[in-house]
């Protein structure tokens, strides 16, 4: 298990959304009791078997880093928060699906953790206005989560799920929308459990497999990089 | 003479329709306020808060706008006592009744297990709430005995018992902490590097947890695998082997696992540390700006008349007391928005944030009221009598005497408290 091998992917929204008991379901199988605020970062592992079923199965660590906090913290709290964001892998955005608020900062949020990558300086370069053709050409992969969805009323589902497909649209990603509090949403062979184990290949595809993903990892990464896809090649 | 009472009635209409108007502008502002500032991150689901909100803040600014209209003279003396009158009553209907029903009914609702019987609950609050308001009469002698049970000085005491205290203790630690924070005499010196080692060390416990979890979830996926195996494994000997090998397993696992939160401890504390590096950054680097100046200036008048002001000094005359008053309300006004802005961000969440929001709404009037209460010292004699006739004959002095004391109170251990604040920070990060 060498340093080397890591797959990071943040996972991003505003306080509240239930990130945390999203990423220990993720990882743990297992419903989170004792949900309490983040703060700074928590971090879980998942082992993920890459390419599971085929000749070329391998077992991969993804790193989920569980970011607190909201986008309207004080820049001395988002400059040290910066620091998590270094040499992403993959990003999975959170949102609350009784809160359209939290949807809405969802922009903001990808816009503070991209922007941060494309500029040493760690200043951000964007007027913060939100710009549709950076996401197409991501290189990145995003994942959206809406959580909550059990506190919808029957009625009013088919409203929100178009609201989120337009947002999943938005940023060219998958989307799924669960309840952290039931682990059946994640079961084996659900649609979820498929969509969120191909969001992780496509991560691990990116990071190991490519050869042009190198616009996210740092100038030492790239060294590393062409030394494994030779070593896997 | 008809055409001087005429000329008297438009004149005191025209204030009378400006009353009303200004009124309305505080509700406006109040909203604004309400929506561009404090939600400005959530979502607004229950306009009920908003509403309350807005109509403590009007009320509560109108007060100040009454004092105001009773030394310009502004319409006759009898409606404006009907002015005070009114706007006690209303403010003292929301302080006492709406908002802290409102409170309970907002805590109940987000506890899970008293969902049903929501209503219930929240009167059950109330009255608890209404309890304890009224025990709290008995240690002070703030009434003479003449009083009846539901006279309206019965409330107006206790209300104003509650925001002189909170008004003491605001100000007493707003006395200490606004010269130590705009002042930089007082600025550590922070340096990029600084800040950089203690990056580098949130990262590699980061890394370093990130190495335990690795392997707590390769040994328990390997027992979990070894499990699979196990059943399919027969006989004396394999239930022997099974049970030596998934007990080390455990035990290792928590072992790995303590120190896994013994790390996460650590890593949340050196997130905190850096987080108030870099606001001191921020602040030193505000300093050296034109804006940053003006306020370091200002910071170095106010911790003189603070420190005047602890010392209490009676030395004013009362017209110049009185100008005073009208700057004191403007920034108390400001400052105490500012203020609870910064607290809300801090602590709220997009469960709770209506109960926070209706409990400042709730120290907000309640600083109001009490600030009419003790400005009445500072106004000229021949305003007084107004706020004396509505206000009932309350012990006046022993608002002010309290005040004092708890003003002197709050001031001397905020000193205290940052003084070890102080200390204590330059010796943490020498520990590198």
């Amino acid at each position: 298990m060498a340093s080397l091998d890591r797959v990071k992917v943040l996972v991003l929204g505003d306080s509240g959304v239930g990130k945390s008991s999203l990423v220990h379901l993720i990882c743990q199988n297992q419903v989170f009791g004792n949900p309490s605020w983040t703060v700074g970062c928590s971090v879980d592992v998942r082992v993920q078997d890459y390419k599971e079923g085929t000749p070329e199965e391998k077992t991969f660590y993804i790193e989920l880093w569980d970011i607190g906090g909201s986008v309207g913290s004080a820049s001395s709290i988002k400059s040290t928060r910066a620091v998590f964001y270094n040499s992403v892998n993959g990003i999975i955005l959170v949102h609350d699906l009784t809160n359209k608020k939290s949807s809405q900062n969802l922009y903001r949020w990808s816009m503070e953790a991209l922007n941060k990558d494309s500029s040493p300086t760690g200043v951000i370069v964007s007027n913060g206005d939100y710009d549709r053709e950076q996401f197409v050409e991501n290189a990145v992969p995003l994942l959206l989560i809406g959580t909550k969805f059990d506190q919808i009323p029957e009625n009013k589902r088919s409203e929100v799920l178009t609201r989120t497909a337009f947002l999943s649209e938005d940023f060219n990603a998958e989307e799924i929308n669960l309840d952290c509090t039931n682990p059946r949403y994640f079961a084996a062979g659900t649609s979820n459990a498929v969509k969120l184990s191909r969001f992780f290949d496509k991560v691990i595809e990116k990071r190991y497999f490519t050869r042009d993903s190198s616009q996210m990892t740092g100038f030492t990464d790239r060294k590393r990089f062409n030394f494994k896809s030779l070593h896997y090649d | 003479m008809k055409l001087l009472s005429v000329f008297v009635l438009t004149i005191n209409f025209f204030f009378f329709f400006f009353a009303y108007f200004v009124q309305v502008l505080f509700f406006g502002f109040g909203w604004l306020f309400f929506m561009r500032q404090l939600f400005k991150d959530y979502e607004v689901r229950q306009y009920v808060v908003q509403v309350v909100f807005s109509v403590t803040f009007a009320f509560s600014c109108t007060m100040f706008e009454l004092i105001i209209f009773e030394i310009l003279g502004a319409l006759s003396s009898t409606s404006r006592y009907f002015h005070w009158k009114l706007n006690l009553y209303v403010i003292l209907l929301v302080l006492i009744f709406v908002v802290p029903f409102y409170i309970g009914y907002f805590v109940v609702s987000n506890i899970r297990l008293l969902q049903r019987q929501k209503l219930l609950f929240a009167c059950m609050v109330w009255f608890t709430f209404m309890y304890f308001f009224w025990k709290l009469g008995d240690p002070f002698p703030i009434l003479s005995p003449k009083h009846g049970i539901l006279s309206i000085e019965q409330l107006i005491s206790r209300v104003g018992v509650i925001g002189v205290t909170l008004m003491a203790l605001l100000s007493g630690f707003g006395a200490v902490n606004c010269p130590y924070t705009y002042m930089s005499y007082f600025l550590r010196n922070v340096t990029d590097s600084d800040i950089l080692a203690l990056e580098r060390r949130l990262l590699q416990t980061m890394d370093m947890i990130v190495s335990k979890k690795k392997r707590i979830a390769m040994t328990r996926r390997q027992m979990y695998q070894r499990g699979e195996d196990q059943n399919k494994q027969t006989g004396f000997w394999g239930m022997i082997k099974s049970v030596t090998s998934t007990q080390t397993g455990s035990e290792n696992l928590s072992l790995i696992q303590q120190e896994v939160d013994a790390l996460e401890e650590l890593s949340r504390q050196l997130f905190l540390e850096t987080v108030d590096l870099q606001a001191t950054k921020e602040r030193i680097e505000y300093s050296k700006t034109f804006q940053g100046k003006y306020f370091n200036f200002l910071g170095y008048f106010f911790s003189i008349y603070c420190v005047w002001k602890i010392f209490m000094v009676k030395f004013w005359s009362q017209h110049i007391s009185f100008i005073l008053v009208g700057i004191i309300i403007v920034t108390s006004i400001r400052g105490l928005l500012i203020t609870l802005t910064k607290f809300f961000y801090a602590i709220s969440s997009s469960k709770s944030s209506n109960v926070i929001v209706l409990v400042l709404a709730q120290i907000m009037g309640m600083y109001f009221v009490s600030s009419v209460l003790l400005m009445r010292m500072s106004m000229p004699l021949e305003y007084r009598s107004i706020v004396t006739e509505v206000l009932g004959e309350l012990q006046f002095n022993f608002y002010h005497r309290w005040f004092d004391v708890i003003f002197l109170v709050s001031a001397l251990s905020s000193i205290l408290f940052l003084y070890l604040a102080h200390k204590q920070a330059p010796e943490k990060h020498m520990a590198i």
